[in-house]
């Protein structure tokens, strides 16, 4: 078996982001040394921890040339409902008369239900995608407007806050000494939709979709029910986003989440998938995650401001997406 | 009484032309009087595209010279041939359907008011109507083009080429997609152009258009002149004994049938209703045949026939209205490509890049798609052993070259492609294999590997529908061909019954029996 010739503008292409990581995490070392203490290091992914695990999800829905959104919005609904019922649903009566204050209390079901209306949402958008044929943008705009909406409905605009040790455990906690739970979440679903999408039939579809739809129609793949659950997937990750942030925060907002999806869908891109479909990787989604973290931090470590942070993420999406052109170009014959 | 005034309006001199691996023309002469209509004719892949894309301005030529209004001239882009008066009028269409006829007769050069600043709508209505009024069409010039019929879209074509003042205009197959009518209508405009001294190159495989209209015709047959004539000195016959009696030299050569009396798939009534989403795509009426174990069945019709249709609607990748399909002596429905697949059916489509190849995929990826299957453990985890064995096996089988199954498609050559797309299918084992177009643009040596790859497979008793717009391909492949025309079955013809004159006869004309 001859392996040894591989694309150089492919390997390229897979590597950049983490050259671009490395430049500049050196970079900001120089600048200030306290950048690579561990308590900073572990910091950074706090950061990026609940917008990483949604970006996860997305990689899935970018991969098959889709988008999403709504998922800041979808994440604050999740929040809401779920630290609602965990407080013994006070504003679930109000809504619909039953007394659930007997579920009150159980973390999982807590995490589970938060879980469950991402997933819901994620149905719901995803049928509308694949079966009503309205574009992905188009369905999940009206998603981030409406799951918004239903957030600030849900709660009366108001926030659901003080939880018990046991609920922001998930947000606060630290395990193996200073590893944040968060960070460990993310590492572990990153470890797993890695594992899924290069290792299973089913990521191999999520791929082919992407890469040529009509193709993948061809070869028997069904190519709706494939789109759909992406959608279901990244639903999941806003639900579990939702639930964390609701714990880091010990408080679940109805405005929670707001601008997420620029966040996430930036830390995708950055990694290296492309808007096109059918070539990235969760891989990727890591690092373009950890690269928004690292600009953040080390921005404001050397007193930059906010505002300046933002105007280099734009430009380096922008970049980002300029270079997949290129190797888009060069794969062409 | 086209070449009485003078010099030709086009005379191009010993143009010759190489692709890689490939000369599309040698040494071809080409002269186009004035107010002159010129047919054009030839085969699929006998050069005539690429004379009119030197001639546009898209290729340049290896050698020859181009004399154009009497003078020497060089065409350096499409842009540049406009300016000079020839205006192509290609297949498909060009224009924006968003927006009105008056924008579309004048993309790009609106006529302006307040020094150019802005566009005048009034100059735009009037002088497109006056185009329209020329040619005798009576609609309203604010028309969105995408409300049109494609022979009114067509008409929109003709009226930007005048409104350039084009001297030239050339039609590449512009009847392909109309209907009869609508052909008499089009063949009207031609001579009334023709009256206002415009010439016109038109190419067609319709060879009764040829007879009807055009004054004299040049035909092209392996990409060097096969013949010239006024049309008033020539008959269909003769016309088609030009076309053909190509060398079948470099074609792979089949010496045994492997036909079985088993009938793998059996058609009846294949009827389909015209497809909205694609205007270009035909429709069928009244489609049977069948194909037995181990027999190859070509498909021969002129483009726009109806010949992909059948692939499509028989893999369930279009719909169909009515018919019925049994498959190894069972009715059976397909109503998606999956159903065909777990049937036993493969489809290689006619378009590689658009509807077969994951271009951001590998090799390894692109081939192993359909059986993948088959190849996974728990969970549905691919057994990546499996996957790689399976590659290299139809790697050696069907001598596929790659530097590593890693390699993205893309960067393989057409023909190697072509197998991989074969290999996927051959993954799965099928009982009936389509295959549209299988040796479209790929060089003359994996054509024959390709052949001789589809005469094995039919030896190992897959039956094999085979779609051609080549008719050597058809002749030299199959052990029994039917015609299709405009969505109709034309003819059916036996292995000894097949001569190149027979199949051209069913598709280009009306029905012929053998």
């Amino acid at each position: 078996m001859n392996n040894n010739r591989i694309d150089p503008v492919r390997l390229l292409g897979q590597f950049a982001p983490v050259i671009f990581l490395v430049v500049l995490v050196l970079i900001f070392y120089s600048l200030n040394p306290r950048f690579l203490l561990p308590l900073n290091i572990w910091n950074v992914l706090r950061q990026v921890s609940i917008t990483g695990l949604i970006a996860i999800g997305m990689t899935f829905v970018i991969l098959t040339a889709g988008i999403d959104l709504s998922v800041g919005s979808l994440l604050a609904v999740s929040a809401l409902i779920c630290a609602d019922v965990y407080k013994g649903g006070q504003f679930f009566t109000r809504i619909t008369g039953l007394d659930i204050s007997a579920l009150g209390g159980n973390v999982a079901l807590a995490a589970t239900i938060a879980i469950s209306i991402g997933i819901l949402g994620g149905l719901l958008q995803g049928t509308a995608i694949t079966r009503l044929g309205v574009p992905a943008f188009v369905v999940t705009l009206g998603g981030l407007s409406v799951f918004r909406g239903a957030a600030l409905q849900y709660s009366n605009g108001g926030p659901i806050s003080t939880f018990d040790e046991a609920y922001n455990f998930w947000g606060q906690g630290k395990v193996f000494g200073d590893v944040p739970v968060p960070v460990i979440l993310f590492i572990l679903f990153a470890i797993l939709a890695h594992i899924i999408l290069r290792y299973t039939r089913y990521g191999r579809h999520v791929y082919a979709i992407g890469g040529n739809p009509e193709a993948a129609r061809l070869s028997g793949l069904n190519v709706r029910r494939l789109t759909l659950s992406v959608y279901v997937i990244v639903g999941f990750f806003a639900g579990l986003g939702g639930f964390i942030l609701s714990s880091r925060l010990n408080s679940s907002e109805a405005v929670a989440g707001a601008g997420y999806e620029l966040t996430v869908i930036a830390s995708v891109v950055i990694g290296g998938t492309s808007l096109f479909g059918g070539r990235g990787s969760v891989l990727g989604t890591v690092v373009g995650s950890v690269l928004i973290g690292v600009l953040n931090n080390g921005l404001v470590l050397n007193n930059v401001s906010s505002y300046v942070q933002q105007i280099v993420i734009g430009i380096i999406i922008v970049l980002a997406v300029a270079f997949d052109q290129f190797i888009k170009s060069r794969q062409k014959r | 009484m086209s070449q009485s005034n003078g010099t030709p309006m086009l005379a191009m001199r010993g143009i010759s032309k190489s692709f890689p691996g490939v000369k599309a023309l040698s040494d071809v002469t080409f002269t186009v009087g004035r107010g002159e209509i010129h047919g054009l004719l030839g085969e699929n892949g006998a050069g005539k595209s690429t004379l009119m894309k030197i001639l546009s301005g898209v290729y340049s030529p290896d050698a020859g010279d181009i004399l154009y209004d009497g003078a020497a001239v060089t065409i350096a882009s499409p842009h540049h041939a406009q300016q000079m008066g020839i205006v192509t009028i290609y297949q498909e269409f060009t224009l924006v359907p968003s927006l009105t006829i008056a924008e579309n007769v004048f993309i790009g050069r609106e006529p302006g008011m307040a020094g150019g600043a802005f566009m005048s709508w009034g100059k735009l209505r009037e002088q497109t109507r006056a185009i329209l009024q020329s040619l005798n069409i009576d609609i309203d010039p604010m028309t969105p083009v995408s409300a049109l019929s494609v022979a009114e879209q067509q008409m929109v074509e003709i009226a930007r080429a005048l409104s350039m003042q084009s001297k030239l205009i050339v039609m590449d197959e512009p009847t392909s997609a109309l209907s009869e009518s609508e052909v008499q209508q089009l063949l009207g405009i031609c001579r009334d152009l023709k009256a206002k001294g415009i010439s016109i190159i038109f190419i067609t495989h319709h060879l009764e258009e040829v007879i009807h209209l055009c004054d004299r015709l040049t035909v092209l047959r392996d990409g060097q002149n096969a013949g010239g004539a006024a049309v008033e000195d020539i008959t269909i016959d003769g016309i088609i004994q030009m076309m053909v009696g190509r060398s079948a030299s470099d074609l792979f050569k089949r010496t045994t049938a492997y036909a079985t009396d088993e009938v793998v798939m059996r058609v009846n009534g294949l009827t389909t209703a015209k497809n909205i989403n694609h205007l270009t795509a035909t429709a069928l009426h009244d489609v049977s045949f069948e194909v037995r174990r181990g027999e190859i069945l070509g498909i021969a019709g002129l483009v726009g026939a109806g010949r992909t249709e059948i692939a499509r609607a028989v893999f369930g990748a279009d719909k169909f209205i009515g018919g019925t399909v049994e498959f190894m002596g069972q009715p059976v429905t397909i109503h998606s490509p999956l159903d065909a697949i777990q049937l036993g059916i493969g489809l290689v489509p006619e378009d590689r890049k658009q509807q077969a190849l994951f271009l951001s995929l590998a090799t390894r990826e692109n081939l192993t798609i359909t059986a993948l299957g088959k190849m996974v453990r728990w969970l549905n985890f691919v057994r990546f052993d499996a996957e790689r064995a399976l590659v290299e096996r139809y790697r050696q089988a069907l001598n596929i070259r790659m530097f590593s199954p890693e390699q993205t498609i893309g960067n393989l050559s057409g023909g190697n492609q072509q197998k991989v797309v074969i290999a996927r299918w051959l993954a799965m084992e099928p009982k009936l294999l389509i295959v549209d177009e299988p040796t479209r643009g790929i060089d003359v040596a994996a054509k024959a590997e390709v052949h001789q790859l589809l005469d094995e497979l039919a030896s190992r008793g897959i039956a094999i529908v085979m779609i051609s717009s080549e008719l050597p391909e058809i002749i030299a492949m199959s052990d029994r061909v039917i015609t299709i025309r405009e969505g109709r079955l034309t003819g059916q013809f036996t292995r000894a019954e097949i001569t190149e004159e027979r199949l051209m006869g069913a598709m280009a004309l009306a029905m012929v029996t053998a």
